[in-house]
């Protein structure tokens, strides 16, 4: 639905390097970084239960079409339109449809609370601020986005992750310019009625997954992806990351789930255009 | 003699002709969906100027931004999809040309039309709390619950109505009286906007006559009631570019040349204006027929 507004490719190469564990031999049932992204995806949807999972873009989606056939088959999910789901089809395939969620609708399961939404974010701040508003001064922007969107309702509403497919310190910024999405910090700040909801779950991105459970509420390396460095991400991100002394490697996806994003839910690779292989 | 409701049935231009500069005019449908696109491409022609125009935008917005005609604009977003930015909108903003921005979650929208439909003067919300909304809309206040439900008086939003002079929206069907039907997967917010406002203005793909609305339909998509419908026009392909399903959807070709016209030099925009919006809707429509058998050879 809302198409993040991807700029600059400069990172796109690093999905060639693979961690020093993996065998040197590259053999079929190796995952490739957008693999890795998709389960990372699927995981932070695997423990929601029956809600509405809204996956904004391409890997979202596909991550969260996974959790559905592996991990959290409960979940309720659309084609992006109009209707939701019964089965879990490739992506921009049909399926049964199991109901109806036209926009007014999502309003509604917003309110009610039932949803995880995984947007993008063309900022994401320390305190896990997202901006998909304006870049610059609001009143006269140097780069204007796609408007706040449903960011504001669904941050203070439910669950809400944020994908961000070209790590890099433009977007891990120390403060976004406008606040679209709210971090913990501000929704307290505004009173319980905003923090009652407010539930930043992950931040995943090409390079790493993210969450707020830094000092404060800010943004902590949960765990790097295979072949990246704890360094390469902190030069990677323009503010302070929490890093623990030990920092885990994301899964690899297992063998049912490669099979499952190659065969079933992508089979025509489109997620090697947001997350490039070579 | 029959006794039946009124006619409402109206050309394009008296449509336009009982709008006013300074008036807040709401623009159904959402994004690049079901726009009410041969009564904007009017507006974006007329005279009218100092319009407050509230949307969920997609080219409406745009075109309007690019003719000046946008005093204040109130949206949550505005963007055509497959193009993700908006590139007049964009522009229309990066040169600070419009001089009053109320941009809103897409919730608060609702919210704020929902609060027009029903008289109020507000209702509460949680979404705008915490973000810059509240900042950059100062204006725009909350308000304290009387009740404590276990968490306190919470401290909410009071998302102010959106009062509208006149709505236009587009849908499939009407008949000559108001009475009209989406045929399409989403009704999206055109009765809410048809009721926020004094004056409402339906252009369909097709009149046709009141029992046509239901032989082949079912009744739950009956989405506005002649009660709220001052006039109906027939404007067939009246929405392009934009989708209105079944009947059409976006046409993503002409959407990229608009895009590309937009975001190229002002030479580049004055090409694209002469040679589709600077007529009528009929010249309109055959400048798209020709561009379309030219860019399908």
């Amino acid at each position: 639905m809302s198409g993040s507004d991807g700029a600059g490719n400069e990172l796109s190469g690093a999905g060639r390097e693979r961690g020093s564990g993996a065998s040197a031999e590259r053999t079929m049932s190796d995952s490739t970084r957008a693999d890795v992204c998709a389960a990372a995806i699927a995981d932070a949807f695997s423990e929601d239960g029956e809600v509405f999972a809204s996956p904004m873009g391409l890997l979202p989606t596909l991550g969260v079409r996974l959790a559905k056939l592996t991990s959290n088959p409960d979940l309720v999910i659309s084609d992006g339109e109009s209707v939701l789901l019964g089965g879990t089809p490739p992506l921009g395939g049909k399926d049964v449809i199991e109901g109806w969620i036209p926009f007014r609708r999502v309003f509604d399961v917003i309110a009610y609370g039932k949803r995880h939404v995984m947007m993008g974010a063309t900022q994401v701040d320390r305190e896990g601020n997202q901006n998909i508003s304006a870049i610059g001064p609001f009143a006269q922007p140097k780069r204007q986005l796609l408007g706040s969107r449903g960011a504001p309702g669904n941050t203070v509403g439910h669950r809400t992750s944020y994908w961000v497919p070209k790590h890099s310190p433009r977007v891990f910024v120390e403060q976004v310019d406008t606040v679209s999405g709210v971090g913990p910090r501000r929704a307290r700040a505004a009173g319980s009625a905003a923090s009652r909801f407010n539930d930043i779950h992950r931040v995943v991105s090409n390079l790493a997954v993210f969450d707020l459970g830094g000092p404060d509420d800010t943004m902590r390396l949960v765990s790097v992806h295979p072949g990246v460095s704890v360094d390469e991400v902190v030069d990677a991100t323009g503010f302070a990351l929490e890093v623990s002394a030990e920092v885990p490697t994301t899964r690899e996806p297992s063998t049912e789930e490669l099979l499952l994003i190659r065969e079933m839910i992508d089979p025509k690779g489109l997620r090697f255009k947001e997350v490039p292989d070579a | 003699m029959s006794r039946k409701p009124r006619d409402k049935r109206m050309s394009i231009d008296e449509v336009i002709g009982s709008l006013e500069s300074g008036m807040t005019i709401g623009i159904g449908g959402w994004g690049p969906r079901r726009k009410p696109m041969a009564l904007v491409r009017a507006l974006y022609n007329s005279d009218l100027t100092d319009l407050t125009v509230v949307s969920w935008g997609g080219a409406d917005v745009g075109l309007l931004a690019r003719a000046g005609k946008i005093r204040r604009l109130v949206y949550a977003f505005v963007s055509l999809d497959s193009v993700p930015l908006e590139p007049n909108f964009q522009r229309a903003r990066q040169s600070a040309s419009i001089p009053e921005i109320v941009e809103l979650d897409e919730g608060m929208f609702q919210t704020g039309l929902k609060a027009a439909a029903e008289r109020l003067p507000f209702l509460p919300m949680r979404a705008g709390l915490g973000s810059d909304v509240l900042v950059n809309n100062p204006w725009i206040t909350t308000v304290t619950s009387p009740y404590d439900e276990g968490h306190g008086h919470e401290e909410l939003v009071a998302v102010p109505a959106l009062r509208l002079d006149a709505a236009l929206v587009h849908l499939n069907r009407a008949d000559p009286h108001g009475n009209a039907s989406y045929l399409g997967p989403d009704p999206y917010f055109d009765d809410l906007f048809a009721m926020a406002a004094d004056k409402t203005y339906v252009s369909v793909e097709q009149v046709v006559d009141t029992a046509g609305l239901t032989v082949d339909t079912p009744v739950q998509r009956l989405l506005l009631s002649r009660m709220m419908v001052t006039g109906v026009v027939e404007t067939p392909n009246g929405a392009h570019f934009s989708t209105c399903t079944p009947d059409y959807e976006r046409d993503e070709r002409f959407q990229r040349a608009y895009a590309a016209a937009a975001s190229g030099s002002d030479e580049d925009w004055h090409a694209f204006h002469d040679r589709f919006l600077a007529g009528d809707e009929a010249s309109y429509q055959a400048a798209v027929q020709a561009f379309t058998e030219e860019t399908t050879k």
